[in-house]
């Protein structure tokens, strides 16, 4: 089947509209219900960290917990936090660049999708790929904190408690390359 | 199974679509899978683990995608942002 000819010449909010409304069908229909509740509702999907080595097995089995997570956001960098603390760890930034030159943005929930997919995917490989900045360099850490605690009030207000899975405990942060 | 990729101002297009099963459709679907690696889009397929949790599984390669797969997403290659 021929693959259909995109023109993005020239911004056209129409298409836009259209474009991020298919992109917004799409990650509905790839995140669980609970992450797409999160987007819609918060602007935000948290994803916990999955850089699983020996060690953190090791200290999953003593008892230790010393898990992390990110938050997604459309056109922003990646945020690693802890969440026992909200402790910020740093700001991933990547581009999902389209187009001929890799210009072209993505409509903000394909960048979404598109950040979920490498890091449930791949974590490694997306954080491998990343520009790694301190907390705060583009993203307003008082922010952040408040989306935290925005997700934290969500949460009770549903009823739900996070449910961290047992292989989100880092043996070391950041994340490496590193085969484990 | 559907071979999806997102495109700036479109969303998700449809690059082929065929059944595994069938060796002139595999093989087509295998081309196109190919292309658009070879045009150095990432690839990920959407699935849902045993607890019903989604999840995502890269690929690098058509054999690495579940023969039961019903859907294969191409998306830009993440590069280092500002």
């Amino acid at each position: 089947m021929p693959e259909p000819r995109v023109s993005v010449g020239h911004y056209d909010p129409v298409r836009e509209r259209r474009a991020e409304l298919r992109a917004q069908a799409l990650l509905r229909s790839c995140v669980n219900p609970e992450e797409w509740a999160m987007y819609s509702q918060l602007g935000l999907i948290r994803v916990w960290g999955r850089a699983v080595g020996h060690a953190a097995r090791v200290a999953l089995d003593g008892g230790a917990v010393a898990l992390y997570a990110y938050l997604i956001y459309p056109y922003r960098p990646i945020v690693a936090y802890v969440p026992d603390s909200t402790r910020l760890l740093g700001e991933y930034c990547v581009a999902f660049g389209d187009g001929e030159r890799g210009t072209d943005r993505l409509p903000p929930s394909d960048d979404v999708l598109a950040k979920w997919l490498a890091l449930i995917g791949d974590e490694r490989r997306l954080i491998a790929t990343a520009n790694v900045h301190p907390a705060g360099r583009q993203l307003d850490p008082v922010r952040v904190r408040r989306d935290l605690a925005a997700l934290a009030a969500w949460e009770r207000g549903r009823g739900t408690r996070p449910q961290w899975p047992p292989g989100s405990l880092p043996d070391r942060w950041p994340p490496t390359t590193d085969s484990t | 199974m559907r071979l999806l990729a997102m495109r700036s101002g479109h969303g998700e297009v449809l690059i082929a679509e065929g059944n595994v099963d069938v060796p002139q459709e595999e093989r087509e679907l295998i081309a196109a899978f190919r292309a658009q690696l070879d045009a150095g889009m990432w690839a990920a397929v959407p699935l849902s683990d045993r607890l019903g949790q989604r999840e995502a599984q890269f690929v690098r390669s058509f054999e690495e995608i579940p023969r039961d797969a019903e859907r294969v997403i191409f998306f830009p290659r993440a590069a280092g942002g500002g």
